[in-house]
């Protein structure tokens, strides 16, 4: 046997969680031989259901990433398949094989390329670790919904998230919302792309940005994949201040790319380098939202507010997103699906503002037959501008299902 | 050796008609010690079912409501007030001097009820009493049991109790399902129980009422006490049925016992305890709401459904039961029927806060309450001449001249599977293990809307299947089946579907939602692996055999 063979035996890699709490998740660990072929020792709790689905799944897996020889123990707690080859995939590269390789689940179909300036009022923040959360995110309709791999994944825990983020995307039915990825700084945000880019998400939210270098980097690596991998759909960017820095160079990093469709704020940081308590009124972020909110219209992007943190008090949510909306901003965060709802109902124009354009619409398509170059609306005369605020109000409306 | 009670109650055999569907009768040979052969016959839900069971004729299940029921009623034996102390003091010193004086022997029917649920002590007190006074081969027919009375399993082993005609879950369950006990496990609806007491199908010998308050005269009640429980309604045909009755408390109060729902005019004898249960454990000190995304969107899709389908209006009930999915429900029910100015009748409990709250705030004229779960409810029920106390007579029982059941809206049930004919499992997991009794889930079925709100799958088990491992109730009774993906309207309820035409509801054929389910999951579930020998048998609310327990492979 040779000493390369020998090292191969040594060859080792665990991934994923097990445990009497967790759910929709399982732990793999994978022992590389030289010899022997695949041995695989299940436990699961969805034994007598799927029990022969999961070996055959396996199988497969370690057979896609060209793993023969290895003795594999799995401990299942109910994951679905895509979670399954996630952690199977993860664990043979942490043993330093499957280089190269991929074992990707079955594809769901692909939803239409998202809008530049599609709805965005709300975009539910799924942990990349807890694909619990991922399955059923869908079904409560946000605008979008976010694959973390940035702060809400402990750092041990990068390389399995993004495998895991890259199978959700491909194999989860996320219910038309818009499906994006916050990824980690750079440069570890670049080996995230690699992963993710294949599969297309709609959109990229580029964490901690100060500079627009980094957005512009962030740019041509996913232009680059795109060219690799025949992508020709658009994937949009989502640069987020979280600095005093950041928020200062709020309309360059918004102007950085065409690709910038939208530009937010996260408090939680941004409070934290001011020096500030982040309080649930936020008179201390007042100047960096209104700022980011100017600096966004002057780009020509969607300014969208940070999160509400505290999930159990969904007045205090409603009046922050109302406040919100007057400020200028057309969305938030959400950190917990039955925020939802209340965050769609904060960023709904009212009945009166609604009626209010659709009047101004009227009275401007009826200018337009007159042939009159003045739009007027009783004694008031129209300003453009105000023409188009009342369209756009008009056709966000219709979009939320506000009105038909 | 099958289980037999003793000689002077076997008078019932024969009386019951073996009626078989067909000539779809056969009988497996099994290489079991316990049993050799077993005699099936398919019913008409399809299942194969034993013909006997524990030494009594069983008769197959014949449809929902095919049921002509001959003969009498049972009834105890004639007592006189000359065998009773005049002072009325019935008390005895133990539970064992108790059991003694009620002529415990060996074979004989030991009752108890499940107020207490998981709090209570007073079960596998008597029966482990029994067992020192060294009486074999109890039948134990609690109304429900719970994982606190794993105990039993111990005393089946040593041969103090034979089986059990209740509700087996948790370690009971596994010991079923394993082929371990040695008589045939028997399952019925909180109606079913007293239907089988009532028809003389199951006669308890000595019946061991757990009392939170009570007076030397054997009067009893739920509503004080320390161990306070709320109803004590399932004990009532024991007490009215059984050839003697202990009471057994831990709050003895001077004669009289007020209110008393158990009157002591049934009562042999009282025994006096330090503890009759844990009161943490009898009654939840608040019940909680779900806080899952999902469960809470499947609670809102039905009262919804409740809400466009023109059920909730002035004068409507429902009942719901005190699951996370069941109380948030409910509490979305209630602002839409403040929103819409509608008023409830009754409703029926398992009574919760959330119910309680409706009451007080003139939402319902009266909760009618089979069971308490928890502080608030318990209170209630000592404190409001509106919140009635109930029990399975006049709720569920099917050989009455009526019952509540049938006359309640709509009812919000649970289910472990639902196939796409809308037959229902409650029993079972999916895999055959006994999972829980069927508790008032069959008898709530006859509400004028039976909807099942169930997850579409649990952690990788998808919920609706091409056919549930076990039946508890038919596609004839169930109408309406609720999840977190849509909700699925039984083809045979055209009325319904009417009703929810032009709502922004998500209505979806059950085979819609199955198959989406099934892309989730990665394909269909294996079906569970079992042997040909019955462990228990699923009782449908007229007492015929809808479907088998089997022992698992």
């Amino acid at each position: 046997m040779s000493g390369l063979a020998k090292a191969e035996i040594m060859r080792s890699g665990e991934a994923g969680h097990c445990g009497k709490d967790v759910r929709s998740d399982l732990q793999v660990a994978l022992e590389a031989r030289g010899e022997g072929g695949i041995e695989i020792g299940l436990e699961s709790r969805v034994a007598a259901y799927y029990g022969e689905n999961i070996l055959a799944q396996a199988r497969q897996a370690l057979s896609d990433l060209g793993v023969r020889d290895a003795h594999v123990t799995i401990h299942d707690e109910g994951a679905l398949p895509f979670v399954i080859a996630a952690r199977i995939e993860a664990a043979v590269r942490r043993a330093g094989l499957g280089q190269g390789r991929r074992a990707l689940p079955e594809a769901v179909p692909l939803p239409p390329p998202a809008a530049r300036d599609r709805l965005r009022r709300s975009r539910l923040y799924l942990p990349g670790s807890e694909p619990k959360y991922f399955i059923n995110a869908g079904l409560h309709a946000p605008d979008a919904v976010i694959l973390d791999l940035e702060d809400s994944v402990h750092p041990a825990e990068k390389d399995a998230a993004r495998i895991l983020a890259r199978n959700a995307l491909r194999a989860v039915d996320f219910a038309g919302a818009e499906r994006t990825v916050r990824i980690n700084q750079l440069p570890m945000g670049l080996a995230d792309l690699e992963e993710i880019i294949p599969e297309q998400p709609d959109m990229v939210l580029v964490p901690k940005t100060e500079r627009a270098e980094q957005v512009m980097e962030v740019d041509r690596k996913i232009a680059e994949l795109k060219r690799q991998h025949r992508i020709s759909r658009p994937i949009w960017l989502m640069p987020i201040l979280e600095s005093a820095l950041g928020i200062e160079n709020a309309f360059i990093v918004a102007a950085a790319t065409p690709n910038v469709a939208a530009i937010t704020i996260g408090l939680e940081d941004y409070t934290a380098d001011l020096g500030v308590v982040k309080t649930s009124e936020g008179a201390e972020s007042l100047y960096a939202r209104t700022r980011l909110v100017n600096a966004a219209r002057a780009a020509g992007v969607t300014a969208i507010d940070s999160v509400y943190g505290d999930v159990a008090d969904m007045d205090g949510l409603l009046r922050w997103g109302q406040k919100s909306r007057a400020l200028g901003f057309e969305g938030m965060g959400c950190v917990h699906p039955l925020q939802i709802a209340v965050v769609h109902q904060a960023f709904a124009p009212t009945p009166a503002e609604i009626e209010k354009a659709q009047r101004i619409v009227a009275a401007f398509e009826e200018a337009q037959q007159r042939g009159l170059g003045v739009v007027s609306l009783g004694s008031k005369m129209i300003d453009p501008p105000v023409v188009q605020r009342a369209g756009k109000l008009v056709k966000r409306a219709k979009e939320m299902g506000v009105i038909q | 050796m099958p289980w037999r009670q003793p000689e002077r109650h076997r008078w019932y055999k024969g009386q019951q008609q073996t009626a078989l569907a067909g000539d779809q009768r056969l009988t497996i040979d099994l290489m079991s010690t316990t049993a050799t052969r077993v005699e099936l016959a398919r019913n008409a839900a399809g299942r194969l079912v034993p013909i006997s069971v524990n030494g009594k004729d069983q008769r197959p299940y014949a449809g929902a409501v095919q049921d002509d029921p001959q003969g009498h009623k049972a009834a105890p034996a004639i007592r006189s007030c000359v065998q009773y102390p005049e002072n009325g003091d019935k008390r005895v010193p133990d539970l064992e001097t108790a059991l003694r004086k009620c002529g415990l022997r060996n074979g004989m029917v030991i009752s108890s009820h499940h107020h207490l649920r998981d709090g209570d002590r007073v079960a596998v007190m008597a029966l482990e009493t029994a067992g020192k006074l060294g009486a074999r081969d109890l039948m134990w027919f609690p109304s429900a049991s719970f994982p606190s009375q794993a105990a039993v399993v111990d005393l089946m082993e040593a041969g103090v109790v034979h089986h059990i005609e209740g509700s087996m879950n948790g370690p009971l369950g596994d010991y079923t399902t394993q082929g371990k006990m040695r008589g045939v496990g028997v399952l019925r609806s909180h109606g079913g129980r007293w239907q089988a007491v009532q028809d003389g199908e199951v006669h308890i010998d000595i019946a061991v009422i757990a009392a939170p308050t009570a007076d030397p005269f054997g009067n009893a009640d739920g509503s004080h006490g320390k161990s306070a429980c709320g109803s004590l309604g399932f004990a009532l045909a024991d007490s009215m049925y059984a050839d003697r009755v202990i009471v057994v408390t831990d709050s003895l109060v001077p004669f009289p016992c007020v209110p008393w729902q158990i009157p002591g005019n049934s009562v042999d004898f009282v025994v006096q305890v330090d503890s009759i249960g844990e009161p943490a454990k009898i009654v939840s000190g608040t019940t909680q709401i779900t806080r899952s995304p999902d469960r809470l969107r499947i609670a809102e899709f039905v009262a919804r459904f409740l809400r466009d389908a023109g059920i909730m209006r002035n004068g409507f009930s429902f009942q719901a039961g005190a699951g996370g999915i069941a109380l948030a429900f409910v509490d979305y029910l209630r602002h839409m029927m403040k929103e819409d100015g509608v008023k409830a009748r009754f409703v029926r409990g398992g009574s919760t806060r959330y119910l309680v709250e409706m009451l007080q705030e003139g939402l319902t004229d009266y909760i009618l309450d089979g069971q308490t779960f928890d502080l608030d409810g318990v209170r209630s029920i000592a404190a409001d001449p509106r919140h009635v106390a109930t029990s399975p007579f006049t709720s569920y029982n099917f050989h009455g001249k009526g019952n509540f059941a049938s006359m309640v809206d709509a009812v919000v049930l649970g289910a472990t599977e639902v196939d796409v004919n809308f037959n229902a499992n409650v029993v079972t997991h999916s895999d055959g293990r006994l999972l829980h009794g069927i508790g008032g889930w069959q008898n709530c079925l006859f509400a004028g809307c039976s909807i099942l709100a169930v997850p579409s799958f649990r952690d990788r088990i998808p919920v609706i299947v091409d056919e549930v491992t076990t039946i508890t109730g038919t596609g004839e009774m169930i109408d309406v089946v609720a999840t977190e993906r849509g909700i699925a309207i039984n083809p045979r309820r055209r009325d319904l579907l009417d009703a929810v035409k032009g709502s922004r509801l998500p209505i979806r054929p059950i085979q819609d939602i199955q198959a989406e389910v099934e892309q989730i999951c990665g394909g269909k579930p294996a079906r569970p692996r079992r042997t040909e020998r019955p462990v228990a048998i699923v009782k449908w609310v007229d007492g015929s055999v809808l479907d088998t327990v089997w022992q698992l492979a």
